[in-house]
């Protein structure tokens, strides 16, 4: 082989497989469902016996009932589960960011809540939340408190609180991995100018952090938009409608309802606000990195 | 190992909070471990969490369906979790392999290459990466159970049943390819996209090197750019094997009576208002094992994989 054979055709040889295959089990069933949410949809029937009904899904759910209830729970759910989160993982990291042995031991059983199957981790939750013999109300009826129905009078909250034990390590991680990365020089010149260590965290740590900061809980939110089997083993999104999230009603509509015309309408409103978000990410790192080049510039120039 | 006096010495406080952080990351974990050693009885009772006789009667029921012996306590195999395993074990192994090769080969041609449609395919990449299992739930159902079917009357339709098995039509829904596909298409643009942060790394010199001694691209890429990038493979492998490994809602929908996996089984035995915990546990605790090992012996590679997600967005 000589060098004339990277010619024209090398880089749509390296990049078929994957478009090839992303095309026909990513976005062509995207596009079916698009296209399937226009229409009046039932399991039996296949897509080109359906009939067109417009909007018709779209705004059936707008009026239901069920539907806003879950996305109302939904948002809730992220909305918490995202800025406790934030709050206890960076505030763990800035506490954890120092010189101990042992930190890459510490580091690696953190990590251990987010590599188990979330089925799993649904199962051991529900069993600690056990009414009479989980751990929480066996420990509380030793301090001689009354029981807490868990899963059931507090089943919302119960579920954010596996969530949070579940990905605080993520957030903590990196926010620990962006302390440590910060420049040495900043911070031994706040030292020597007498700044305490609060001054040191909120005027200089957290402004640092921030550009990781916000993609890492735009992270987190995208993801907690997508939390299904937690949920789905813990409480089955009962009782009633209260830990229904969207992800889970999609399930239900197509599986149990089979209304398979709303289910892919509300695929799509999910699928709609994480586009947003994940264009924003996108938006924010770019506008990161041409302001990055920018202060570089400007920096050689004056230099 | 370090000398001590490395380390900064901090007041015994610090430590219990150390420790109070470790015991509530790994409580629930070691939960599952104890429990799955004890009977249902000991379990539910619950007298003393740590003074109990440790068994294996709930692995051996679980397991029941691939052991060499019959264990006593069992008159009817339940739970089939041995072919569950098995189908699992394929479906995540193949999966991530086959992601791997064809998601590190785009990410290279978006990396070093100037081709038409790169723009267009890198954005649409970057758009779908965060697409959730529930989105793709009713399309893929729709597809795979009418669109995605070889005709019976034809050999590949012959042949796909016979390799595969199948529920005797001939769709993908149902086997075992039809579950490995939706997981490569799945965790394409994530690997894609991690991948190009590792590629940008690598010294155009080298790759200018190899091509003066008239190496193919393909030998550019396999013998020169591959081993340079082994710890984003490791990173990118580790969580595609994770998804493959974890996922239960598109399995369910997919999955018939002989391809399903572990956490359908897990799902359907939780579900029913009386639960065996015990076996449920020993279970879980095997579905847990892997990425248990993983996290205790890659956990660097895991880390990086997280930063570079987050650092380079």
């Amino acid at each position: 082989m000589s060098s004339q054979s990277f010619n024209r055709l090398t880089p749509y040889l390296f990049m078929a497989p994957a478009a090839i295959i992303m095309a026909i089990a990513l976005f062509y069933p995207l596009l079916y469902m698009v296209f399937g949410s226009f229409r009046s949809w039932d399991p039996s029937q296949s897509l080109s016996e359906t009939e067109f009904v417009g909007l018709a899904n779209y705004i059936k759910l707008l009026g239901d009932e069920a539907f806003r209830e879950s996305v109302s729970v939904t948002l809730t759910f992220a909305g918490t589960v995202v800025v406790a989160e934030m709050f206890i993982g960076v505030g763990l990291a800035l506490m954890l960011d120092r010189n101990i042995r042992g930190m890459s031991l510490l580091r690696t059983l953190f990590i251990l809540p987010m590599m188990i199957a979330p089925v799993v981790v649904g199962l051991v939750w529900r069993f600690m939340y056990h009414p009479t013999d989980g751990i929480f109300n066996r420990w509380l009826t030793q301090l001689g408190l009354p029981r807490v129905d868990w899963l059931g009078d507090h089943a919302l909250m119960s579920v954010i609180i596996a969530d949070i034990w579940q990905w605080t390590p993520f957030i903590f991680i990196l926010s620990l991995a962006a302390l440590q990365s910060l420049p040495r020089s900043a911070l031994e010149a706040a030292r020597i100018d007498g700044a305490t260590g609060w001054q040191q965290i909120i005027h200089i740590k957290l402004p640092l952090m921030a550009p990781v900061l916000i993609v890492t809980c735009l992270l987190r939110l995208i993801d907690a938009f997508k939390v299904l089997e937690v949920i789905l083993v813990m409480t089955e999104g009962g009782p009633g409608l209260s830990t229904e999230i969207l992800a889970l009603r999609i399930s239900r509509t197509a599986q149990e309802f089979r209304e398979l015309g709303e289910a892919a309408a509300m695929s799509n409103y999910l699928l709609l606000l994480l586009m947003v978000l994940t264009l924003g990410m996108f938006t924010f790192t770019r506008w990161q990195e041409a302001r990055a080049q920018q202060l570089n510039k400007v920096k050689q120039e004056e230099g | 190992m370090a000398d001590n006096s490395q380390y900064d010495k901090q007041n015994p406080a610090f430590y219990a909070l150390l420790a109070a952080l470790i015991f509530m990351s790994i409580g629930p974990v070691l939960l599952l471990f104890v429990n799955s050693f004890k009977l249902d009885v000991d379990i539910i009772s619950g007298t003393s969490g740590l003074f109990f006789m440790p068994t294996i009667q709930n692995y051996e029921t679980a397991l029941c369906d691939i052991l060499w012996y019959e264990p006593d306590h069992i008159d009817y195999c339940a739970i089939r979790f041995g072919g569950a395993f098995i189908n699992s074990l394929i479906i995540a192994l193949i999966s991530t392999v086959m992601t791997l090769i064809i998601g590190c080969m785009a990410a290279y041609a978006l990396v070093r290459f100037r081709f038409m449609g790169r723009e267009p395919i890198s954005f649409a990449t970057l758009a779908v990466r965060m697409v959730p299992p529930a989105v793709l739930l009713v399309p893929v159902f729709g597809l795979w159970n009418n669109s995605f079917c070889i005709d019976n009357a034809t050999m590949v339709g012959g042949w796909i049943r016979d390799v595969f098995g199948g529920r005797g039509d001939v769709c993908l829904a149902g086997t075992r390819a039809g579950i490995i596909l939706v997981y490569i298409a799945m965790n394409l643009p994530f690997v894609i996209w991690i991948l190009q942060s590792f590629i940008v790394q690598v010294p155009r010199s080298l790759e200018e090197a190899a091509r003066v001694d008239g190496a193919g691209p393909f030998q550019v890429f396999f013998l020169v750019v591959l081993p340079l990038i082994k710890p984003g493979l490791a990173a990118a492998a580790i969580f595609t094997f994770r998804i493959a490994w974890n996922e239960y809602l598109l399995a369910s929908a997919l999955a018939d009576r002989n391809t399903m996996t572990v956490p359908i089984l897990i799902v359907n035995n939780t579900s029913e208002f009386n639960i065996e915990w015990g076996v449920i546990m020993a279970t879980g605790m095997l579905l847990a094992i892997p990425p248990i090992i993983f996290t205790l012996f890659a956990s660097r590679q895991i880390i990086t994989g997280m930063t570079a997600g987050a650092v380079k967005g």
